[in-house]
């Protein structure tokens, strides 16, 4: 691991002045701030992360959940995945979250990670975490090795001929289908981004991630007022039961009366270059009567564009049985 | 024949006077004799460049040290204070043998920098209980034969004892679940549910 200095902030204005000085944004960036450490502690054993300070914010007084007024909730920076998940209000109202959360990870880690750590989260790809390999993520200009390498776990959608990583996050998908906003704090004032436009797709710069820009601080994340009756499930598939990243997996937010679809949110894992939210499938659902033959046309709709790796075909009729099953789970719960 | 100390470390540190002595010696911190039976001062320590001075409360007991930053909780627990209990199996947060108990939650050391960590009350498996008297989920684990090669085992131990304040589903499915951060390259994971199962159930019997 590099040398760094350990700083802890005494306040948010303090953290975001001293990060304000980084090169780039903050992944990857010469200063980071430290959440939960279980992805940036990882990578910096492995050399990929080399932060020459470290911005401890775990004391800052970013913990809290809250209702809002609105009825909505507020989730702070650096709540942990696990009381975020067994918080009563997201387990009675935000459900697709709470289950989200408990099947990302060990009991541990959900215990560490925080809420803006996990919107951070980094990729599992095996070239982007050995620095012997070339990554373009990691080393912008020397090239992808998983285009023709091992990419079976890699994305179907969103990827470019410079990265096909995919967003190992749970959480997020979740975030993306309850139509989360982040809440973020910068030398140049506070902003507040819609849930799809925070990360953005790798493109001709694979090793920007989000629109974080130097000495943005994620504050909060916040998500609308729930919807009466609605029903929500998350289905994760994966190559063993427990502990392990998503293969494909699939966040449901339905709304039904009289027997069709009102409203329909879904959004999928593992697959994407970034947290994949799918309105192609939402408008093959809304106004539709609830049954196998429109679970089975959103799913068609929603795997229309993928385009897949050299390993991966088999991601797309996964994906599509996965949003199936999930579509049949939450429309009768 | 007098009691025999089982400590695996003992044994080890004791038979440095044999043909064995040049390798093993090798694989210990070169102050682990003089720090388990009286702890080093950080006087007689080397100085660390850019060390950063920290108090950290293990097992009830305040230690003061001089550590290098980039040290981890579980390097700190294990090198520096030299409380060898926590095992260091992966490194990278994937094998659960480092977990400990911070401020009464599990989470993996090797995840966490001991810097992190001022003003916390940190928990090991020597915090547990000792070979008098044993914590009821190492008891349950000796009952059960919860281990084979026993190097997954404090943190399997450290995860279960945890486990019994988080919500859990009473039956297996729901143990294994939440003890998924553990790996157990043994395969003991029948009797570790077993063990977790006989003190779950025991203490809801009291209750």
């Amino acid at each position: 691991m590099h040398t760094f200095e350990f700083i802890r902030p005494p306040d948010s204005a303090a953290a975001i002045a001293a990060a304000a000085k980084s090169k780039t944004a903050q992944q990857g960036a010469d200063i980071r701030f430290m959440g939960g450490g279980t992805t940036l502690i990882d990578l910096m054993k492995l050399n990929v992360e080399t932060p020459d300070r470290v911005l401890d914010i775990n004391r800052l007084p970013l913990d809290k959940i809250e209702v809002m007024p609105d009825g909505g909730l507020k989730i702070g920076a650096t709540a942990r995945n696990s009381d975020l998940a067994y918080h009563a209000k997201v387990q009675s109202d935000y459900s697709v979250l709470s289950q989200a959360i408990l099947q990302g990870a060990s009991a541990q880690i959900r215990n560490m990670a925080t809420v803006a750590g996990n919107l951070l989260q980094r990729t599992r790809c095996v070239y982007f975490r050995d620095t012997a390999m070339a990554c373009n993520k990691r080393e912008p200009g020397t090239g992808c090795p998983a285009i023709t390498g091992h990419n079976r776990t890699l994305a179907i959608f969103g990827a470019s001929e410079h990265c096909i990583a995919t967003n190992p996050s749970d959480m997020c998908i979740a975030l993306a289908a309850l139509e989360a906003t982040v809440h973020i704090q910068g030398p140049k004032g506070t902003r507040a981004v819609a849930f799809g436009d925070f990360h953005v797709l790798p493109g001709n710069t694979p090793q920007r991630e989000t629109v974080l820009e130097p000495g943005d601080l994620i504050t909060h994340v916040t998500l609308p007022p729930p919807i009466a009756g609605s029903k929500q499930h998350y289905l994760k598939l994966r190559d063993r039961a427990s502990y392990e990243f998503a293969l494909a997996s699939a966040a449901i937010v339905l709304t039904i009366a009289g027997g069709k679809i009102t409203r329909a949110r879904v959004a999928l894992g593992g697959v994407g270059t970034k947290p994949w939210r799918s309105p192609e499938a939402e408008a093959a659902l809304t106004g539709k009567s609830v049954n196998e033959a429109t679970f089975r046309q959103a799913a068609e709709a929603a795997l229309q564009g993928a385009k897949p790796q050299s390993e991966n075909r088999f991601k797309i009729e996964l994906a599509k049985r996965c949003i199936t099953h999930a579509l049949r789970t939450a429309a009768a719960a | 024949m007098a009691e025999v100390d089982r400590s695996r470390r003992t044994f080890l540190k004791t038979s440095g006077t044999t043909a064995a002595a040049g390798v093993i010696s090798a694989y210990l911190p070169a102050h682990a004799t003089a720090a388990e039976s009286t702890p080093e001062s950080e006087a007689t320590r080397p100085a660390i460049e850019g060390a950063v001075p920290i108090t950290l409360r293990i097992n009830g007991k305040d230690h003061k040290l001089n550590i290098d930053p980039r040290t981890t909780l579980l390097d700190c627990i294990r090198e520096t204070v030299v409380l060898t209990g926590t095992k260091k199996g992966c490194d990278h947060g994937q094998c659960g043998a480092c977990t400990v108990h911070v401020n009464g939650k599990r989470v993996l050391s090797c995840l966490n920098l001991a810097l992190m960590h001022d003003g916390n009350e940190i928990t090991t498996i020597e915090g547990l209980g000792t070979p008098e008297a044993m914590h009821p989920m190492q008891k349950a684990f000796v009952d059960c034969d919860g281990y084979q090669c026993g190097y997954c085992t404090s943190g399997q131990i450290m995860s279960a004892v945890a486990l019994l304040k988080e919500p859990c589903g009473p039956d297996d499915a729901a143990v294994k679940e939440l003890m998924s951060g553990n790996i157990c390259r043994c395969g003991a994971y029948a009797n570790i549910v077993q063990a977790i199962q006989q003190v779950r159930n025991s203490t809801s019997d009291r209750a």
